[in-house]
């Protein structure tokens, strides 16, 4: 290579483009041309998993290769003329994402941020359905099926199931069987699955068409939430091309084995993604869940044998059949091999995707791979496995991330969604937002879950207004345990995780709120009290303006005073103020 | 509408109700109830199964939604970024009411529950664009670059 030669990798997947990554991608692509620069190259790419710095470009030339954070069409032309033509790097835009991807294993994404997900090419470049063309052409299914039960790997949506007994289960079944991919991610804050398929979205069906080949089935289905019109557009585009390849139809790989995969998707309904739910949507009806057994290995898809496996756990099975069982099995605990992608969020330092090997410390993962909370605040609590999950402090950091050792402090794995709180997080406001979310989302054919969640929610918003009684904790238990044994499906069995979770850990916050009608991360707006502070107003009359109440009275230049009863403690004042005069307590 | 009601029902297999309506919606921005009733006659389902699955899911629209659509975010990560104290601002400058359409039809907002872009919280859409890292100026900035449509 001589100098003006290189490549440029744009992060185009979702969160790269809400960051204005289109905008830098246009800038590079219109420099490329005006400047005549043949022999650079400029490709998009799927998330690395350092969200926080997008948008992120990484630049690679004869003189070494750097990744560049924040960029904004003027810097990219910063990076164009001095890096890519002159050959001196932007050492300012440059960010170290060592430091991340220390400590991460990355098999799930060991395609993202490298790849352009809209190319076949690149995908074969990287081994891409070497496994699937090993497998039928070179082993018998249950040879398949053998060696993913000896990975160890078990069901990476939240329940860990073991996926090659799994596949066992419904080979042991007379055809025509089934095999589907739930990409229905619907808790909130996780987005490992989405990263996933939008940035290697071959590797999701790769391990489809291998789950279908193994398991005897002739027809696959991608159910991909409707909220991720990007993964739905890269999914379909992929089928299309493996299609065009040979790697899905009449003879995959020219074996002789036909298997098609159609892509479906949801139209807005959290409870799909159990997968009782996620066959009847794929069916087309009403989404709701329905008793098991029989399980859907046995009976699924318009009766007949079905396996549904999570999007990061196909992504894995590539991966296991080219490197070996052993390989992946070396990774990981006893029970719990391999590795597990979460979503870190809410006050983390650096928000993205990491993959660790099972068995890092919780504590590893927020403040090692994380780097810690935002802002240098305290930590109070990570919530993990969404609404059927849990909320754990800081002395149950030292937790090994593995299946077992989750579920035991009343939280557990889920799909992988982890997000960070910090001591301006209100405990009993997080119980009550799930509730919230659950009892909105609850299909409601069960009494106890329909109106249990309805009733501790309405409970938990009683204590969040400073208007409930020591009783209500009583109450709030019962019915969590009532909601949970009541309910058919792993929505309301789980529902009650949360308070649960938050009540064992965080008592006292709840105590606070009932007994002194009091909200130590002042949150609960009711329980607030927002007043001017004599000696600081100088009289500038910002948050007289400001007052979407026009409750602040005061002349120009005299001390201004809130009229409590008619303050609606929206906050704006404080913002505005710029003497620090607005205190809250 | 006959022909066309003919053809979409032929591409599609016998009760998925959901394909159909994702279909109309798509076409007509919302799901008209002429059209459903057409569908119920052509494809021999109860007029309730249409309705069954429209008002299962939450994408489905029975009214005509506003000119312009913005969704705010509740995520978890959302939330703790103060998801609901960007809603009350949004509620304010656009002057309309969360999961309403304002009178004179130019604009709907809504809350969603999570669009994955967690990194990104608190996260605004609108007509599908993604904005992240909102606050009440970014709020009140959008707004007004939006146009005289909105404000």
């Amino acid at each position: 290579m001589s100098a003006g030669c290189g490549r440029i990798v744009v992060g185009l997947a979702s969160c790269g483009i809400s960051a204005g990554g289109e905008a830098v991608y246009e800038e590079f692509a219109s420099l490329l041309v005006s400047h005549k620069a043949g022999e650079i190259t400029l490709a998009k790419t799927g998330c690395l998993g350092n969200c926080h710095q997008e948008v992120v470009v990484e630049v690679e030339t004869p003189t070494g290769r750097r990744t560049y954070g924040h960029v904004t069409p003027v810097g990219a032309r910063r990076i164009f003329f001095e890096h890519l033509l002159a050959g001196r790097p932007v050492e300012e835009f440059a960010v170290d994402v060592e430091a991340a991807l220390a400590g991460q294993k990355r098999i799930v994404l060991r395609n993202a941020g490298r790849i352009d997900p809209e190319r076949l090419e690149d995908y074969l470049g990287c081994r891409g359905y070497e496994a699937l063309r090993k497998a039928v052409t070179s082993m018998a299914p249950e040879e398949v099926r053998r060696v993913v039960s000896d990975s160890g790997l078990r069901g990476r949506g939240g329940a860990g199931f073991p996926t090659g007994r799994k596949w066992e289960l419904a080979a042991a079944e007379s055809g025509p069987r089934y095999v589907v991919c739930n990409a229905d991610e619907g808790d909130p804050g996780a987005f490992m699955d989405r990263a996933v398929l939008e940035g290697d979205p071959h590797a999701v069906l790769e391990g489809l068409v291998i789950a279908g080949y193994a398991v005897g089935a002739e027809r696959g289905f991608i159910y991909v939430r409707a909220e991720y019109p990007l993964a739905v557009r890269r999914l379909r585009l992929a089928v299309e091309q493996a299609r065009s390849a040979g790697f899905l139809g009449a003879s995959v790989c020219g074996s002789g084995w036909s298997f098609d995969v159609e892509v479906k998707t949801g139209a807005g309904a959290f409870v799909c993604g159990e997968e009782t739910a996620l066959l009847a949507s794929v069916e087309g009806r009403r989404g709701m869940p329905r008793l098991r057994p029989p399980f859907p290995v046995r009976a699924g898809l318009w009766g007949r044998p079905t396996v549904v496996n999570n999007v990061e756990t196909l992504a894995n099975i590539p991966w296991i059949l080219l490197e070996g069982a052993e390989a992946f099995a070396a990774v990981g605990t006893g029970s719990s091999k391999g590795t597990k992608v979460f979503a870190l969020a809410g006050k983390v330092a650096r928000p993205g995707l990491v993959e660790v090997p099972m068995g890092m410390t919780l504590r590893e993962v927020v403040f090692g791979v994380g780097g810690g909370v935002a802002g240098g605040r305290g930590f109070k609590a990570v919530q993990l496995g969404g609404p059927s999950g849990g909320c754990l402090p800081e002395a149950a950091l030292e937790t090994p991330v593995d299946y077992e050792s989750l579920k035991a402090t009343g939280a557990m794995m889920g799909s992988g969604g982890m997000v960070v709180m910090d001591d301006r997080t209100c405990m009993v406001d997080v119980a009550r937002f799930f509730m919230d979310f659950i009892r909105k989302e609850s299909c409601g054919k069960c009494v106890f879950c329909r109106v249990g969640t309805t009733r501790m929610h309405e409970t938990l918003e009683r204590m969040t207004r400073g208007e409930a009684v020591m009783e209500d904790l009583a109450v709030l238990e019962a019915l969590a345990e009532r909601v949970r044994r009541g309910s058919l499906c792993g929505l309301g069995q789980t529902a009650p995780n949360p308070v649960l979770t938050t009540l064992r850990y965080f008592r006292e916050e709840y105590e606070e709120h009932i007994r002194e009608r009091r909200c130590r991360a002042k949150v609960c707006k009711a329980l607030l009290t927002y007043r001017i502070v004599e000696g600081r107003c100088v009289g500038c009359t910002a948050c007289a303006r400001r007052c979407p109440a026009g409750c602040i009275t005061g002349e120009r230049g005299g001390v201004h005073r809130i009229r409590q009863e008619a303050c609606v403690k929206c906050g704006i004042c404080r913002e505005v103020c710029r003497f620090d005069a607005v205190e809250v307590s | 509408m006959d022909e066309d009601i003919t053809e979409l029902l032929s591409r599609h297999r016998k009760g998925d109700v959901t394909a159909l309506l994702q279909e109309v919606q798509e076409r007509y921005g919302y799901l008209p109830a002429a059209v459903l009733e057409r569908l119920a006659e052509a494809s021999g389902l109860p007029l309730s199964e249409f309705y069954s699955v429209a008002t299962f899911y939450s994408q489905f629209r029975l009214e005509r939604p506003g000119r312009h659509r913005v969704q705010v975010c509740h995520g978890t990560a959302c939330h703790i970024n103060g998801a609901a104290p960007l809603t009350e601002a949004l509620e304010r400058e656009l002057g309309v009411a969360t999961g309403r359409t304002r009178p004179d039809g130019e604009v709907s907002l809504e809350a969603v529950a999570c669009l994955g872009c967690c990194s990104l919280a608190p996260v605004v859409t609108v007509d599908g664009e993604v904005f992240g890292k909102m606050d009440r100026e970014a709020v009140r900035r959008l707004v007004r670059r939006l146009g005289t449509g909105f404000g």
